[in-house]
């Protein structure tokens, strides 16, 4: 029961932490048609520019700094960037973002090193908040997931409440008539993608304490980020939230489960030979395979219905 | 294009080689060691402490004059911790006529490298390289796939597990004990080693759990430290390095949970700021040097290391490429020659004054032979835990010491020596 309990609160919050940075990435798809590569990398600065704002100002102070300057940065890539790249088509834009990618890494290698570093959660965070059974569960990850239900919270009712709102939902889909309507376009498409990298950024934030802040961070999350979108489905934010919440609970729970195919012959009372080239696969437990779960579950996605979970839009 | 006439053409090439004889005099003057590591990617912060150390005894050396008149220079190469990319980066310093190499982070790269070199050296006598493995602690690599050229200088993982089991075997109370380890030739020498002398040792231990994880990847072990818990383990047993030990013991520290951890790496590199008060009593490491080891070449080596790196990340932990260094230098000398077959023959019977005790090269497997220690993470107190590590406070004790002649294993390696 204990480990059930502890292990659902951590899926919860790993899978609002994903939902956190897909969101983004699905407004900016949704929006645009563009799969951001350098998505994870604005993730990774939103980590690296809280560690700095941190170190001068604290930790407070740089839950709101941190994504303002990635929005900054977003806002520019998309302006002088993107819709330059744009008029060439969508490979030139994949190849745009992957590029930036790369670059964003060295940068960062160049200005912080290639060592992690030291970006720790606040004292005033680093307790535990309540225990179940006998683990103490940290209060940080509490303060996570409240971070992350109150942006999609905030999210929800600016995309719904506000006029902005409107009309970047009627820009989705018809984005001619709303142009024609006499709104700038352009620039919600700038503010969309400037929002969808604060979302990142502010992930970054929140989520480069708990885990390590180094160079490769960009590129260990990067790849998750892309299955919930795909698995979630391409321009769905109700998708990514539950896709990123399955995810989540595949990763967290799978590591629990020491059963392999191997378990499973022997139930049905069949024993392979030891010596056979495919005793390494059958040995294989489901823990073993946590990790590369989620591209197992996102490839059979792609296989049985491209669209995704709730997808609106044909990759 | 219209072709030069042949005079032109030649005077050119004559031009570029004299430009190039005087724009690279020095080169020939050097005896150049590739050090071939993870220098970006999961393991960077690693790769960049090997480096400081090899630069810090290097220039060590250079400053007494170097070796045979001839001054020692480093020359680093990214691996990215693969064993593609290794073998690629082995063929660049083979191009570039390096012939001494050192690596120590990675057993799966060892192997890799340890292959390509005995391939090349094989097909290329007169051109062999030379491997000091200062850390790659898989012990087929003095055994089953061990290469005259080839010589290891820590402790592997069968030696440090004697240690640690005979340890673990004089503590009463461990009932339950967890495995868990990264998913590649190292992690799973480890659970097999940790499996087979525990039951040995101590039978009524019960092995509760024996994890594999994917090397590098895992950023949050929450989900491995509640299995840890719901299986009641009362002591960890992990040969985790880098970040895969620093974020589990951190996830074990957000956890609460009360055991003990057996490691070969939470030592250093970049984990004990992790740990801070939760650790003293209950880390432990087995390592064949610690800062308290004791003895006053001990203490003038952590203090000029700390004041040629002041940077807080960063503390005297590679024994190995101390000893790796000097034994090349002085073999290099005994030989009077800087040929690696010349100075694997003087290498391999050479003994090293280390800081630590009887410190020797086995001829028969190429394994340097020196003391275990295992310790535990302790608040450091200026006297018998007299160095902190990493600027955190706290350091390690020794709680038992092995000596060298008690870490001694069978081998099975053969080499294949080279003709005369």
């Amino acid at each position: 029961m204990e480990f059930f309990l502890v292990t659902l609160l951590n899926s919860l919050s790993y899978g609002l932490l994903l939902f956190m940075l897909s969101s983004g990435l699905t407004l900016i798809f949704s929006m645009m048609g563009v799969l951001n590569f350098a998505h994870a990398s604005f993730y990774m600065l939103g980590a690296y520019f809280a560690y700095q704002t941190s170190v001068y100002l604290g930790f407070w102070p740089a839950l709101v700094v941190a994504p303002a300057l990635v929005a900054v940065l977003g806002a520019l890539t998309e302006r002088y960037g993107l819709r330059t790249v744009h008029k060439y088509g969508h490979v030139a834009e994949l190849l745009f973002t992957f590029g930036l990618a790369y670059i964003i890494e060295e940068l960062v290698h160049l200005i912080w090193g290639r060592a992690p570093v030291p970006y720790r959660i606040p004292e005033i965070l680093d307790f535990s908040a309540f225990s179940v059974f006998s683990t103490k569960y940290p209060a940080y990850r509490v303060f996570m997931m409240l971070v992350s239900v109150g942006m999609l919270g905030g999210l929800f009712l600016l995309l719904t409440r506000t006029r902005i709102g409107l009309i970047i939902q009627a820009s989705l889909t018809h984005p001619d008539t709303v142009e024609a309507l006499g709104h700038n376009v352009p620039r919600v498409f700038m503010g969309v993608f400037a929002g969808g990298a604060a979302l990142a950024g502010l992930a970054g934030v929140i989520g480069g304490n708990a885990f390590v802040t180094e160079p490769g961070m960009a590129v260990s999350v990067g790849t998750i980020v892309f299955v919930v979108v795909v698995f979630g489905g391409m321009g769905s934010l109700a998708g990514a939230f539950v896709a990123s919440l399955i995810i989540g609970a595949v990763q967290t729970f799978s590591v629990a489960f020491d059963v392999s195919l191997l378990t499973l012959f022997a139930k049905l009372g069949f024993t392979p030979d030891p010596q056979s080239a495919w005793m390494e696969l059958w040995k294989v437990t489901i823990a073993q395979a946590a990790p590369v779960l989620p591209y197992v579950l996102m490839v059979a996605m792609l296989i049985v219905r491209p669209k995704g979970l709730m997808g609106t839009r044909e990759g | 294009m219209p072709k030069p006439s042949n005079a032109i053409s030649s005077l050119g090439r004559l031009a570029v080689m004299a430009a190039l004889a005087i724009a690279v005099p020095a080169s020939a003057q050097t005896i150049k060691v590739a050090y071939l590591e993870g220098l970006s990617g999961p393991f960077a912060n690693v790769g960049e402490v090997g480096l400081r150390h090899l630069q810090f005894f290097a220039d060590r050396i250079n400053e007494k004059g170097g070796v045979l008149g001839q001054k020692l220079e480093v020359v680093p190469f990214d691996t990215k911790t693969s064993p593609q990319e290794a073998q690629l980066v082995f063929k660049q310093l083979v191009d570039q006529g390096i012939r001494y190499m050192m690596q120590g982070n990675g057993s799966a790269v060892a192997l890799a490298l340890s292959e390509a070199m005995g391939k090349h050296n094989a097909r290329n006598p007169d051109k062999t390289v030379l491997y000091m493995n200062y850390g790659a602690v898989d012990p087929a690599l003095t055994n089953d796939k061990c290469n005259f050229y080839h010589f290891r200088f820590d402790a592997d993982v069968d030696m440090k597990m004697q240690a640690m089991t005979n340890f673990m075997a004089t503590q009463k109370s461990m009932k339950k004990v967890y495995l868990i380890n990264q998913d590649y030739s190292f992690g799973q020498s480890v659970a097999k080693a940790a499996r087979a002398m525990l039951n040995a040792k101590r039978p009524d231990i019960q092995i509760v759990g024996d994890d594999l994880h994917p090397l590098g990847k895992v950023k949050d072990f929450a989900p491995y430290v509640a299995k840890i818990q719901a299986a009641g383990a009362d002591a960890v047993v992990t040969g985790n390095w880098g970040n895969d030990v620093a974020l589990l013991i951190k996830a074990a520290k957000d956890a609460g949970l009360k055991v003990d951890f057996y490691t070969y790496y939470a030592g250093g590199l970049g984990t004990p700021p992790v740990i801070g008060e939760a650790g003293v009593g209950h880390l432990k490491q087995v390592t064949v040097f610690h800062s308290n080891i004791g003895g006053s070449r001990t203490v003038e080596m952590v203090e000029a290391y700390r004041k040629r790196f002041p940077d807080s990340r960063d503390d005297f932990y590679w024994t190995s490429i101390m000893v790796a260094v000097d034994m090349l230098t002085r073999s290099m000398e005994q030989a009077k020659s800087t040929d690696p077959t010349k100075v694997a023959l003087a290498m391999e019977k050479m003994k090293s004054d280390s800081l630590s005790g009887e410190t020797y090269m086995r001829d028969d497997n190429h394994q340097l032979v020196q003391p275990i220690f295992v310790s535990t993470f302790s608040k450091a107190n200026g006297k018998d835990v007299k160095f902190d590590v990493e600027r955190t406070g706290f350091g390690f004790k020794t709680d038992a010491r092995i000596e060298s002649k008690d870490t001694v294993l069978p081998t099975t390696c053969k080499f294949q020596r080279p003709k005369g």
